[in-house]
């Protein structure tokens, strides 16, 4: 258990938009390690929801399994969740996703839901552009089963019990850009600055917005010589841009200097705000994109940042053509042919 | 005989054969015979053997019958074997555009040679009509060979090419070239074996059991279907993208009231047809069963998060990939107990297209209003063969059964805490919402793991054992929301009882009158759904034995009945048939027979030689 939170909440917390306040968007108690860095992400989401003053019970939050899949518990509890099964959050939240087009979508996942029994399912939720927030809670290891690597243990990576990983790692940022995904940004749950803009950019992206947020496991792969421990990534990322984001809604006061920043203006009319941007870099370049995680990968950096993204896409409802109702709210008038269509159907089999 | 005779078509794979055998059997049916044609084929596109065969029957029989009266061969790399499955007595027609082999010459059946593919070249130019025209031929001298109407024929071309001028003019000129070349050269009609026009097809109709299914999800209110290819369950796929483009478009805005995803595989598929019946919509899936055996993992989250699923498994010959183009019910264990844990589903039997069509619709409000998942349980045969059916209908004024579902005002005036798994009205059916309902209600944690009564996860024994119990008692409730079983006399006449379900059905009621005609009289009972009603228990309960006839070799339908029913087994004997053809009446009364007289002396019924024929008795 990682703590006890106080019952007691200052009388004046600051509300949002809806007049709610940081509270309405907590969820139950977590009970991953102290020091999880899931728990970090999980408060980077309730910040970012309370920010974006979402309406919780608008949202739907679904996971596989594992201990990232348990954090859906824990953040959010007027939303409805969905802790489904190992590997197959991405199917679970096409269905629901086709069901209902007008709720927000957040799916967290992990390093061995996402990239060793749910690669499949992955790989086809991105080649459909399912509109979701998909967030990978990557530590490079099972942290459930007690410590296994995962597919993204970098090779050489040494565990906890001091064996080195044999395998290439698979990165997702990678994979995800070379699929064609629209929305592709990494992140470290050790840097809130860069992980709340980062969700909050990627819930006003209208298709699936992967964010690959490296979240240390404390108790299995903490270690010295772990790639995925919190000092290893601290000493080595290497971010693109400050990232922050300005919701459609609010004025733009901030001052940014120019020749290094560049705004992205998102598809529902927020904007992204990238400063101090790495030069030589535009994330809105599929290419440079993908040299530029190389690069980084080649000097042995972890890039982080919004890496790529695509503001005006089209996804899977969009693509399906479907109506702009959502499907669940149809009722048998629209949806049975009748009487009379049976009648000629039937005709015309004899 | 008048009206009642089989033929079996020899065909190459991908020749167009499919279309013109499927007009000599329409007009059949036009001409108010009863009729039922099935399509043998390989897991092949093409150049493989393929072979149709029609069964006329005046007695309304439209189970198969083994014994071929008329062959009609236009494929010579089947052709030793298809002149060897011809009953003695019987007829072969054949493309004599090459001279038929010596060694092929029986001296017990009748050779009538047409010259198919020469006459297709003299008339012809175009090479592809030239191969689909020659399938005309042979339609147009069985018209004369078997006294078709002609007329009937031309009308089913000019509706088939209706608009496509040149095509009916060549279809109706390679007919009259097979017509004028039978009255000619043979006997016609045949003396043994012809049509005469009947009034015995009422207004039923004729469809495969597919495009039924697909129909009757349309009708169902389905607005997602997501489905991995899979013979044979991909036409219903197709079929349900075909009626919903017709019938599902809004008119005004061109966008689809329905949402299509074919998934990357099963396991893809059930978990979006689960994740949209979760936020609300009626979702399905068809399959057959090695996607069945990729879906039981979530079937069984769907059991046991109670979220209701339709499924449709069109079965084929298993295991493993199997029979893949072959009949079979030999998915009823996996598919009743799908998944790890103690888990049950909700079976459907339907046997005939009309039943397909609307147990589609029982199935989607048995879903909801049980909140488990429903398993359509169809087979090849019924899926993909034009099966003679009743009219499909449809009850316009019965609403959709959305079962339990709170709404936003039930929510807000609610004053207790909102429970899911809270066995409220005490039938073990819990309340549900649908995500994005209300603000600061109803809201709770869907999860494959154990849980309260308020989804809350637990691994409190007490708790786990509450939720299981409460499953069991659902269960309880669910037999009175399945569809009974059909009996087939009003009171007890016999000691002896039959049980089927299924296709099975087609073969059962022509073995009962075989039956009878032999002085043993057999009480009936179709079996419609899984869990079992009262009724099938005090069905055997009531009779002194019973025989369940069943298309696998395990028994797995009686392994049910003894499973679920207090039964003792030893009064239930098998017959099963499990070949990949389906069963045939003189399988069951065969086995019945000796059963209960004893051996009759072969032949009882024909064995066609070079295909398997397995049948087999079980106690």
């Amino acid at each position: 258990m990682t703590f006890v939170r106080p019952v007691f909440r200052h009388p004046e917390s600051p509300k949002n938009a809806l007049g709610y306040t940081k509270k309405f968007y907590e969820g139950a108690l977590s009970t991953l390690c102290a020091g999880c860095g899931h728990d970090s992400v999980s408060g980077a989401i309730i910040q970012a929801c309370f920010e974006m003053a979402v309406e919780p019970h608008k949202v739907a939050k679904l996971s596989g399994i594992g201990c990232s899949s348990k954090t859906p518990t824990y953040f959010l509890a007027n939303s409805h969740g969905f802790n489904s099964v190992h590997g197959r959050m991405p199917s679970v939240a096409t269905g629901a996703y086709l069901a209902n087009r007008d709720l927000m979508y957040i799916g967290v996942s992990g390093d061995g839901d996402s990239a060793s029994i749910g690669m499949g399912q992955f790989v086809h939720a991105i080649r459909r552009n399912l509109n979701i927030t998909y967030i990978i809670m990557n530590n490079g290891c099972y942290g459930l089963t007690k410590g296994q690597d995962s597919a993204t243990a970098d090779f050489g990576s040494i565990n906890k019990s001091g064996a080195a990983n044999l395998y290439q790692a698979i990165d997702m940022v990678g994979l995800a850009l070379e699929l064609g995904a629209t929305f592709v940004a990494r992140s470290f749950s050790g840097d809130k600055d860069q992980l709340i803009p980062l969700i909050k950019a990627g819930m006003s992206h209208p298709g699936f917005a992967l964010i690959d947020v490296v979240s240390p496991c404390v108790t299995f792969n903490n270690n010295v010589g772990s790639t995925k421990s919190y000092d290893y990534t601290r000493e080595h990322i290497e971010a693109t841009a400050a990232v922050d984001f300005v919701p459609i809604m609010e004025e733009i006061t901030t001052e940014y200097a120019e020749g290094d920043t560049v705004a992205v203006q998102l598809h529902d009319g927020s904007t992204i705000h990238l400063n101090k941007l790495a030069p030589d870099f535009n994330p809105r370049d599929r290419h440079s994109a993908v040299s530029k995680l190389y690069q980084a990968k080649a000097s042995g950096e972890i890039l982080t940042g919004l890496i790529y993204i695509e503001p005006e896409t089209r996804d899977l409802h969009s693509l399906l053509n479907t109506t702009s109702l959502p499907l669940n709210t149809l009722e048998k008038e629209v949806l049975c042919p009748g009487q009379q269509v049976l009648d000629n159907i039937n005709a015309s089999l004899r | 005989m008048l009206n009642d005779f089989v033929i079996r078509f020899a065909n190459v794979n991908g020749t167009g054969s499919a279309s013109a055998n499927d007009m000599f059997a329409k007009a059949i049916f036009r001409m108010g015979i009863p009729v039922s044609p099935k399509n043998i084929f390989p897991s092949n596109i093409q150049g493989l053997p393929t072979w149709y065969e029609v069964r006329v029957s005046e007695k309304g029989y439209l189970g198969r019958r083994e014994g071929i009266d008329i062959m009609v061969s236009v494929n010579p790399q089947s052709m030793p074997k298809d002149i060897a499955n011809v009953k003695s007595g019987g007829y072969f027609i054949y493309d004599s555009t090459k001279e038929l082999y010596k060694d092929f010459i029986r001296d017990d059946i009748h050779y009538l040679g047409i010259p198919m593919m020469q006459m297709c070249m003299d008339k012809f130019a175009d090479p592809r009509q030239r191969q689909l025209l020659k399938n005309m031929i042979y339609v147009g001298a069985l018209s004369a060979l078997l006294d078709i109407e002609i007329e009937v024929l031309q009308g089913i071309i000019q509706q088939k090419f209706k608009g496509k001028e040149k095509l009916v003019t060549a279809n109706y000129e390679a007919m009259e070239m097979g017509r004028q070349y039978a009255q000619e050269h043979f006997t016609c009609p045949f003396p043994e074996h012809r049509v005469a026009r009947r009034d015995l097809v009422n207004d039923w109709i004729m469809m495969d059991g597919n495009s039924a299914c697909g129909l009757g999800a349309v009708y169902a209110g389905a607005t997602v279907l997501s489905w991995y290819p899979i013979t044979p369950s991909t036409s219903l796929a197709d079929a349900f993208g075909k009626y919903a483009k017709k019938y599902r478009i809004d008119p005004e805005t061109g966008q689809n009231n329905f949402a299509i995803v074919q998934a990357e595989d099963e396991l893809a598929a059930i978990g979006m047809v689960i994740g949209a019946n979760w936020n609300g919509a009626r979702s399905f899936t068809a399959t057959s069963g090695p996607g069945v055996s990729l879906m039981s993992e979530f079937l069984g989250l769907a059991y046991f998060a109670e979220i209701p699923t339709v499924l449709v498994d069109v079965q084929r010959g298993g295991p493993s990939t199997g029979m893949p183009t072959r009949t079979q019910q030999s998915d009823l264990l996996i598919a009743a107990y799908a998944s790890h844990g103690d888990t049950k589903q909700v079976l459907l039997f339907p046997s005939t297209p009309a039943e397909c069509f609307s147990m589609m619709g029982e199935a989607f409000d048995l879903a909801e209003r049980l909140q488990t998942p429903v398993l359509v349980m169809t087979d090849l045969d019924l899926g993909m063969n034009e099966n003679m059916s009743p009219p499909l209908k449809w009850d316009q004024s019965k609403p959709y059964d959305r079962g339990k579902v709170f709404n936003a005002e039930q929510l807000e005036q609610m004053t207790e805490r909102f429970g899911r798994y809270l066995d409220v009205d005490g039938d073990g059916i819990p309340y549900r919402t649908i995500p994005g309902t209300h603000p600061t209600k109803g809201s709770f944690f869907t999860r494959g793991t154990s849980r309260d009564e308020y989804a809350v996860y637990t691994e409190e024994g007490p708790a786990y054992v509450r939720n299981m119990d409460r499953l069991v008692k659902k269960w309880e409730t669910a037999k009175q929301y399945v569809p009974g079983p059909e009996l087939y006399q009003r009171e007890k006449q016999s000691a002896f009882g039959m049980l089927f379900f299924g296709t099975t059905t087609y073969a059962a009621n022509e073995a009962r009158d075989l039956l009878t005609e032999q002085g043993i009289t057999l009480d009936c009972m179709r079996v419609k759904a899984f869990p079992f009603s009262q009724e099938v228990q005090q069905f055997i309960d009531n009779h002194q034995r019973v025989f369940i006839v069943e298309q696998n070799r395990d028994a797995q339908f009686k392994s049910l009945i003894v499973n679920e029913l207090a039964i003792n087994p030893a009064k239930l004997t098998s017959i099963l048939n499990y070949d990949g053809f389906p069963i045939t009446a003189d399988v069951i009364r065969q086995k019945i027979y000796e059963q209960l007289v004893g051996k009759l002396k072969p032949p009882f019924a024909e064995h066609e030689p070079g295909e398997p024929s397995e049948s087999e008795v079980s106690e």
